[in-house]
């Protein structure tokens, strides 16, 4: 334990209403705190910079899943234990379930939240890809307003976000569109379980007639956030998998990510290895 | 009629065990004593250089503090393992990153950090040397050499220890490699391992003027931190107490490092007038204390063409770390176990463990062997290739078997058959028939598999001379209340110590197992029995505690009733204690005692490195499947069968549970453990970064024992604690290999080396995988 | 300082202490419960284990506040009057426990996963513990223990 706990403050309003009068307040900045699963690691290891927290975990306004015939929205306060539980997760939205059972351990799925993963916004983040790969929806809640963006232009750059410091994410959105799509997951880790992502990719694909129809593909660890990969899509929009669709594939994947070395694994490694995820991919889409 | 006294080759429930499962056993942390404080490092931020200023941030109120600098050792500024030229504070200069220079104790844990931080001390930077190559290297700077209390050195620069090993026929060496069939050569190495036990080193310290220093502590051996701290408070040995506490996993981590931290402490205590407690966190244990020395091994070996070994040359090196520490003996182990299992008509090994400025690597569980069997297991599957044979048959030719010597001279006298063991566990790992399916799948599929093996044997107890040298103790009281108790050094930290003494001392004094007690070791109480160390402890301790067992037996005959001899149960456990009363009653007490007697045949001549290198050997051959995954270049374990003839086996469920676990930190060892060095620093100081196995990436590990008794442990039992560490590294390369034709060379493999060779290697992964742009554009090390 | 009340192991107290203070330490220090370990204090090792309002988590990660009106159950409140619970016994009769260092938070992990999977495969087995660490035992002799609970936690007992 590297910090002095008796340094920091911790505060629980008992309504969504009072946090977000808190974070607006002059008395702050003030850090929302969720299942603590990033922040208390923080705390431990002796770089949590924030000296006031707010925890938004008690929220139950947070804490839902509520589906419609056309949408599914989750709390940001949803655990991975939630995502997993969830039926319609587990059918219209295998992805996020996949994605949330590998993410950590059980104890850590029981108390981390989907809120704090994509405001945590770290590039290898496990549930990101999957939201990209759905085109999810957030709502962001202040005490002044409240508004509706795509997620994917949510995250900034290395760990930063749209997010304005009175500001909470309050949920995100999904449409129930992907029964027809084929799923792809797969997360490549320093380990089969509680491991960090070296590369992870989340992907959804319709075909028709032997052309893939529609192509959305997510990506963790292969920039300085999670992406979309938007180019490697166009190059097989509406293309039969071939060998030639699948090297341009790998060609336009390669272009468009800047993986690293870090002390987990390798730039090379890495470019290398979200390839073959693709191919694999297109190699399971074949008709 | 079945002995419903026989406990030797039953499990017991372990003696400690009720404790552990209940959460009240107590390890150092659970410990807090009146009046305590807390203590706390500061260490080095560089590799090499002098120390230019300390300075402390003004901000912090240190008259709250007791701060203890090298001017405050009363005795020497010596961490004394073999050699004295490891400090126990840094003074002038620091040789490694993480080096103490100071330390801080104060009565709030909590504000403990934030001084360390405080505390602001700059350097002269030196150049530093991180690898035995760069160590070296003519032009390498001199980063370390002896101290001068130290005679015995080698004194070539920047090396702490050479051993030179010769077999057979050495001056005929050259005419046999100018006229063999075939040179197989090939360089081989190994990374280093932290232990990762999962309690962190900590001890508590208490100092007083009249009664000296007294250290409790995670430790493995406590007769080693006596003789350190004798030294740093020039204290006699009777001043030096050390009680060991519930330890949490030591794996040789717990060896020699005790030592550093429990002097630490009990200065911290003497200047502060307070018990002291220091528990190290994770990061700081992990970039503080003790690896397994990396390694780099050179074969070159001359086979005829019907693969037949004729001669070898092994050039076997060690990365010692920045002090000498335990190194040389680690070398010694090393060198000794590098020819394996084998024949060899004439050898020389040359063996050199050299300094660079890491922190000082120590002892893990192998203790060298790991390294150096490592590289002779690959190599025989190199010289099978070469030849033109198969793994087996290779080694079938060159197997040791009773009537041979050992590389050391020594003649092989154990009832152990290899040809068989090998026999056996290819037999029950299925190994031919899983090699025909998997020639059949491999083709069409994405995943390769692959089978391989490793044969080998591991020296039980301390090399050479070293047991006689140890002539350890051990004694058997009476309780007040009639029971038996063994008083022994030997600690317990999970492998069965409590457990496997007591079964031998309640077998031979035909009690029941749960009559009999075992003392915390405290040595103010118990006799120096040796460290636990060196797969010593049931072989030679359990003997010393068979043989006082029978003393205690002998004293109390008179008081028990007459039966015959060969009677299975000559006394009952209510005669036993009415007969230890009654001893009691007439005498006050009574301690039996067991002193080590060297066999006559164990000699060893310490100069020409031959002779009896241990008293007896543990033989095993471990079967590896794997399955590398051509997607993400990953190799996985898939399955382990670990075969060993280890003597009478006391305990079988503690002796499979050892075993398991040996296997499944050699399984880290090869595949996921990676220390990631940056100027000598453990970047990946975190459990998160260094990736040891989870309950999700093992296999199953299926364990087999043949038990052929030896005469020199108690029942027939010899070590086994190191073994499994040795063979699971190369049978799975060799599994590698088998599976995707590539011979790697070098552990951890990771799958990003896989990835590299696979994509380098023109006949398999043909495809351009080069990534047009990768560039560093973002750091995730805080991701 | 805030004050801090829970359930721990049935009994309710109320602690004053730094809201931020981790559950871990609070349980360790303010309370005197030592069965609870700290491995790595980053999440990683489940040494730390505890079951929170019936969940697993672990208590190195959990600030003490949002520990407040919450029920806690550490290693010591698994066995009845000193009576081993059959996980425990289990553990104990297979060898399940070498240091014992891993043991509190692995008998709380098995504890919340035979509550979840009375039946669990050895697949559910390997997930459910894959967050506790342990150096010693290679993990075979845990799962022969888990497994052996299983038939034992089957069996009607009358608490
Ligand atoms: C051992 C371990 C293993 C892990 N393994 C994985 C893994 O495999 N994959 C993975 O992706 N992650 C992993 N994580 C990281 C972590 O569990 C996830 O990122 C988790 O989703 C964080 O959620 P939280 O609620 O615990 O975050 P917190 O720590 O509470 O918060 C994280 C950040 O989000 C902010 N925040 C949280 N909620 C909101 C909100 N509603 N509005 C605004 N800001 C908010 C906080 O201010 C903070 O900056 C692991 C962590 C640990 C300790
Ligand atoms: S100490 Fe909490 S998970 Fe390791
Ligand atoms: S028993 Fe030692 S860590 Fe698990």
């Amino acid at each position: 334990m590297r910090s002095n706990p008796s340094h920091y403050e911790l505060t629980t309003p008992a309504t969504l209403e009072a946090v977000l009068d808190i974070l607006a307040s002059d008395l702050g900045p003030y850090t929302p705190i969720a299942g603590g699963t990033e922040l208390m690691v923080a705390l431990g290891a002796g770089r949590l910079a924030t000296r006031k927290l707010v925890s938004i975990n008690h929220l139950q306004e947070l804490r839902f899943i509520a589906t419609t015939p056309e949408t599914l929205t989750l709390g940001s306060g949803t655990t991975f234990t939630d995502l997993r539980k969830d039926p319609v997760i587990a059918t219209d939205f295998s992805l996020l379930s996949q994605a949330a059972s590998w993410t950590g351990s059980i104890a850590n799925q029981n108390r981390g939240t989907l809120g704090g993963n994509i405001v945590n916004a770290s590039p290898a983040a496990d549930s990101l890809p999957a939201l990209l790969a759905y085109e999810a929806e957030l709502t962001l809640v202040s005490a002044r307003a409240t508004r509706t963006i795509p997620y994917a232009g949510f995250h900034l750059g290395y760990k930063k976000t749209i997010l304005r410091p009175d500001e909470l994410l309050h949920s995100i959105t999904l449409k129930r569109d992907f029964r027809e799509y084929a799923h792809y997951a797969r997360k490549v880790g320093t380990r089969n379980a509680q491991a960090i992502s070296k590369v992870a990719i989340a992907a959804l694909a319709r075909l028709k007639d032997g052309l893939i129809q529609d192509i959305r593909i997510g990506a963790a660890s292969l920039r300085d956030r999670p992406i979309r990969l938007t180019a490697t899509e166009r190059v097989l929009q509406n293309q039969p998998i071939t060998r030639e669709t699948i090297a341009a594939a790998r060609a336009a994947l390669t272009s468009e990510t800047q993986p690293i070395d870090d002390i987990r694994s390798t730039a090379k490694y890495r470019a290398a290895v979200a390839a073959n995820l693709l191919e694999e991919f297109l190699h399971q889409l074949k008709p | 009629m079945p002995d419903l006294l026989q406990t030797v080759g039953f499990s017991p429930i372990r003696k400690e065990g009720a404790a552990k499962v209940l959460g009240q056993a107590k390890y150092v942390d659970d410990l807090s004593f009146p009046g305590m404080w807390f203590g706390a490092t500061v260490r080095s931020s560089i590799a090499r250089g002098r120390i230019v200023s300390i300075t402390f941030d003004p901000a912090i109120p240190w008259d709250e503090f007791v701060i203890v600098t090298a001017a405050d050792i009363p005795g020497q500024n010596t961490i004394v393992h073999l050699t004295h030229d490891h400090r126990c504070l840094a003074s002038d200069r620091v040789n490694h990153p993480d080096e103490p220079i100071l330390l801080l104790a104060h009565p709030d844990r909590a504000v403990l950090p934030a001084a360390v931080a405080g505390v602001h001390i700059t350097y002269k930077e030196l150049p530093g040397v991180f690898t035995i190559e760069e160590s070296e290297a003519p032009n390498a700077p001199a980063i370390w050499s002896p101290a001068p209390a130290d005679h015995q050195h080698s004194t070539q620069k920047n090396t702490f220890k050479t051993y030179l090993m010769e077999s057979g026929d050495t001056s005929n060496l050259d005419h046999i490699f100018a006229t063999a069939d075939y040179i197989v050569e090939g360089e081989y190495r190994t990374g280093a391992q932290e232990q990762l036990y999962i309690e962190n080193n900590g001890v508590i310290a208490e100092y007083s003027a009249t009664d000296g220093v007294t250290v409790h502590g995670s430790l493995q051996c406590p007769y080693y931190l006596v003789h350190a701290l004798e030294l740093v408070f020039n204290l006699p040995e009777e001043k030096c107490r050390v009680i060991q506490t519930e330890t949490g996993g030591a794996f040789g981590g717990k060896e020699d490092f005790p030592s550093v931290i429990g002097s630490h402490a009990a200065l911290l205590a003497m200047k502060s007038g307070h018990p002291v407690k220091i528990c190290y966190d994770r990061a700081e244990d992990m970039a503080g204390t003790t690896k397994r020395h990396p390694s780099r091994s050179r074969h070159r070996t001359a086979v005829s063409k019907d693969g037949k070994i004729l001669a070898g040359e092994i050039d076997f090196a060690l990365d010692g770390g920045a002090y000498a520490t335990l190194t040389p003996v680690v070398l010694s182990r090393g060198t000794i176990h590098a020819p394996g299992p084998y024949h060899w008509p004439a050898l020389r090994v040359r063996a050199k463990a050299m300094a660079t400025n890491l922190p000082p690597h120590g002892a893990f569980r192998g203790f060298g062997a790991p390294q150096s069997i490592f590289a002779t297991e690959r190599h025989m599957n190199k010289i099978a290739k070469v030849v033109g044979l198969s793994p087996e048959e290779l080694r079938r030719r060159n197997l040791l078997g009773i009537g041979d010597h050992t590389a050391t001279g020594q003649l092989i006298t154990d009832t152990v058959n290899m040809q068989h063991l090998l026999t056996r566990a290819l037999d029950e790992s299925s190994y031919h028939a899983k090699r025909a399916e998997f020639a059949r799948t491999n083709p069409s599929s994405p995943i390769k598999r692959g089978m391989g093996f490793a044969t080998f044997f591991h020296g039980a107890g301390f090399t050479g001379s070293g047991e006689r040298r140890l002539n350890s103790l051990v004694h058997i009281e009476l309780t007040p209340e009639g029971r038996p108790q063994i008083l022994v050094s030997a600690t317990e930290f999970g492998q069965g110590t409590n457990t496997i003494l007591c079964q031998v001392a309640a077998e031979t004094l035909h009690l029941p197992y749960e009559d009999v007690l075992i003392a915390q070791p405290d040595t103010s109480h118990v006799p120096n029995s040796g460290p636990t160390v060196a797969s010593r402890t049931a072989m030679i301790v359990g003997k010393l505690v068979e043989r006082a067992s029978q003393s205690l037996r002998n004293t109390l005959s008179p008081y028990l009733p007459s039966t015959s001899e060969t009677s299975t149960t000559p006394y009952t456990p209510a005669e036993f204690r009415s007969a230890a009363l009654a001893y009691l009653a007439e005498h006050g007490t009574l301690v039996a005692s067991a002193r080590y007697e060297a066999p006559g045949d164990i000699l060893w001549d310490d100069e020409s490195y031959r002779g009896a290198a241990y008293p007896a050997y543990a033989w095993a051959v471990y079967v590896a499947e794997v399955a590398v995954d051509t997607t993400t270049y990953s190799a996985t374990c898939t399955d382990f069968y670990a075969l060993q003839e280890v003597g009478k086996v006391l305990h079988p469920v503690l002796a499979k549970g050892q075993i398991e676990g040996g296997v499944a930190q050699g399984i880290g060892y090869a595949l996921y453990e990676k220390c990631v060095w940056q100027k000598g620093h453990m970047a990946n100081n975190q459990m998160t970064n260094y990736i040891m196995p989870t309950s999700a990436d093992l296999p199953p590990i299926r364990v087999a024992f043949e038990e052929i008794p030896s005469v020199h442990g108690p029942f027939g039992a010899k070590g086994i604690g190191e073994l499994p560490m040795d063979g699971p590294a190369p049978a799975i390369l060799n599994a590698i290999e088998d599976a995707t034709g590539i011979a790697f060379t070098e552990i951890p493999l990771l799958p990003e080396d896989i990835f590299e060779r696979m994509t380098s290697t023109p006949e398999s992964g043909s495809e351009d995988l080069e990534p047009t742009n990768a560039g560093p554009y973002f750091s995730e090390t805080t991701a | 300082m805030t004050q801090i009340t829970l359930t721990i192991n049935g009994e309710t107290k109320t602690i004053e202490a730094p809201p931020m203070k981790r559950l871990l330490d609070l349980i360790r220090e303010d309370l005197h419960l030592t069965g609870t370990k700290e491995g790595c204090g980053e999440g990683e090792c489940g040494s730390c284990s505890v079951l929170m309002n019936g969940e697993l988590v672990n208590s190195c990660l959990v600030p003490a506040l949002q520990a407040n009106g919450a029920r806690i159950c550490t290693i010591e409140g698994i066995s009845t009057k000193g009576r081993l619970h059959p996980i425990q016994q289990c553990f104990l009769e297979r060898g399940g426990a070498q240091c014992g260092i891993c043991t509190p938070g692995m008998i709380l992990a098995t504890h919340h996963l035979l509550e979840k999977y009375p039946q669990p495969t050895l697949l559910q087995i390997q997930e459910g513990l894959a967050g506790n660490l342990c150096r010693c035992t290679g993990y075979t002799r845990i799962f022969d223990a888990v497994q052996q609970a299983i038939l034992k936690t089957q069996q009607p007992t009358n608490n």
